[in-house]
């Protein structure tokens, strides 16, 4: 065990993992914190905590993963690079194992120019692949980045990250995934998945490159609200594939939320007999209230209780 | 090359309010080839200077230069009679030339007429495009002559963030993604085994600008 994680443990014991995610409010607010994590317990194995999605600021994810554990649901901390350089992570990783959370997930983050700081510098001292080397050795090594100094205490991380299938060049993706093993990474969860060709594809090369016994791959979902959803993400939204076929159907539908919800769970479905898709990972953001019924369609509940 | 686009009229206009006699002074290096600091530029300013200020009823007299490297020591002093006459400078040169013109002439106000914006080259006649940030350690050996960290909007050391999509980099559609270019590239040259290598976290704190400003100095090249 590397940190003893509830999303550990369900993982290690070959179960089929399921996570969600959780955007924090752009404010201090945690009724909408409370509000959020009372649709999710229960139904996911842990919840992702953003880190200012879309570059819009939002309370911190740290913060908001740690009153996500006093409200009794599991965080998956997302840090991402963009606002942080490595002395800002290295100590934001010491607060936030000491705070208890034990699952993170590590990113390089929305360009800050899509979001609501325009004016602000970035940072990119690491990118996400030297973010997951900085972290597995802060864990396994218990030193800084780069340096011999012993740290006070034990870094016990699940240690995660993100990979697209669907960004170009595509040939690069698996090679790139490997790069993330390389590093460290214990777990992957994937850009939401609508093309499932190009996904089996993708498995495809990760499983000729023996990746989907060193890492555990969680694919991500993301129900469709509407038409108009489906296809401003097929237009606007770089590394996302929609086919036109599931485009028409929720367009054509008399209930798209209801079509969307279907088509949501027919994936999963589909997904789970992937070989080395070890779990489902639900982005239904700002659409929270889906998420219970999303696994109970797909047949993944209760959620198993691991020791 | 260093790259520089005119500062809009008003600024400079603006930083000469004071004066009745300045010099505009131009280069005859980077920013003539970009066009925004040669000779030729410094006659067209001068002129549209001279007009503003006459138009409000008061007059400047700008006189007019363009040694030909602005940066080197032996041009800016060239220019030392001239700077006698003048209660201010304004330089077109970029950033560099300004500060050279500052530390030869301490008396004397010097003020941009440029912004500096980037190295780079020319890509065809009217466009130039970023690819160097003089990061102090260079990693092209390992990406296929195509440099990641002036050329990726997030400094990517390896490989494309997710929002590359055919061939394009999603913040700005008509930005070629550099790791697609970088792909591309080493896929032509027999080396993509290239792109299985992770390329650690940088020094930043030591080779680049980070530290502090850079200084070379060569013993050997001394006098």
């Amino acid at each position: 065990m590397k940190a003893g994680s509830n999303l550990e443990k369900i993982l290690e014991k070959g179960l089929f993992a399921v996570t969600g995610e959780l955007g924090p409010p752009k404010g201090n607010d945690v009724s909408v914190i409370k509000r959020k994590t009372d649709l999710l317990r229960g139904y996911v194995d842990a919840v992702n905590v953003t880190d200012n999605q879309t570059a819009i600021v939002r309370m911190s994810s740290i913060a908001t993963s740690s009153l996500l554990i006093q409200m009794g649901l599991e965080p998956v901390m997302q840090m991402v690079t963009r606002d942080r350089n490595r002395i800002a992570i290295q100590s934001d990783i010491f607060g936030a194992t000491a705070l208890g959370i034990k699952n993170m997930l590590c990113l390089t983050g929305d360009h800050h120019t899509f979001g609501n700081q325009v004016d602000s510098k970035n940072v990119h001292d690491l990118d996400s692949i030297q973010l997951i080397d900085c972290v597995r050795t802060m864990r396994d090594q218990g030193t800084l980045l780069g340096g011999e100094e012993k740290i006070e205490g034990e870094i016990k991380l699940f240690i995660g990250a993100a990979e697209n299938p669907f960004g170009d060049p595509f040939e690069f993706r698996a090679t790139r995934l490997g790069k993330k093993v390389a590093a460290g990474v214990n777990f992957i969860q994937t850009q939401c998945i609508y093309d499932m060709n190009r996904f089996k594809e993708w498995m495809k090369m990760v499983r000729d490159r023996g990746l989907h016994e060193k890492v555990h791959i969680l694919a991500g979902v993301t129900p469709l609200k509407s038409g108009g959803m489906a296809r401003y993400m097929a237009k606007n939204v770089s590394g996302i594939i929609i086919p036109d076929e599931i485009i028409d159907r929720v367009v054509k539908a008399k209930k798209p939320a209801e079509e969307g919800i279907k088509i949501c769970v027919e994936q999963i479905q589909e997904l789970r007999e992937i070989e080395g898709v070890h779990g489902i990972h639900i982005m239904a953001i700002e659409w929270e209230q889906m998420t219970s019924k999303i696994t109970e369609m797909a047949g993944l509940l209760p959620r198993p209780k691991v020791e | 090359m260093i790259k520089a686009e005119q500062k809009p009229i008003d600024e400079i206009l603006r930083s000469i309010d004071p004066y009745n006699k300045i010099l505009l002074s131009g280069c005859g290096a980077c920013v003539a080839v970009c066009h925004a600091g040669g000779e030729k530029e410094v006659g067209l300013l001068a002129s549209a200077l001279r007009m503003a200020r006459k138009k409000i009823g008061k007059t400047i007299e700008v006189l007019e230069a363009a040694p030909a490297r602005q940066c080197e020591p032996e041009f800016a002093s060239e220019l030392a009679e001239t700077v006698e006459k003048v209660e201010a400078v304004v330089s077109i040169a970029c950033g560099v030339g300004v500060q050279t013109l500052v530390r030869h002439f301490p008396k004397t106000p010097v003020f941009p007429g440029v912004n500096t914006t980037f190295l780079g080259e020319t890509v065809m006649h009217g466009v130039w495009e970023e690819r160097c940030q003089a990061c102090g350690n260079c990693i092209l050996e390992k990406t296929g002559g195509i440099c990641p960290i002036s050329r990726c909007a997030k400094q990517l050391f390896n490989g494309p963030c997710g929002g590359s999509s055919k061939g394009k980099c999603e913040i700005k559609r008509e930005t070629d993604c550099a790791w697609q270019l970088i792909y591309d590239r080493l896929k032509t040259l027999g080396q993509l085994y290239k792109l299985e290598e992770i390329i650690p976290a940088r020094r930043w704190g030591v080779e680049s600008r980070d530290s502090g400003p850079r200084r070379i100095v060569r013993e050997d090249l001394k006098v």
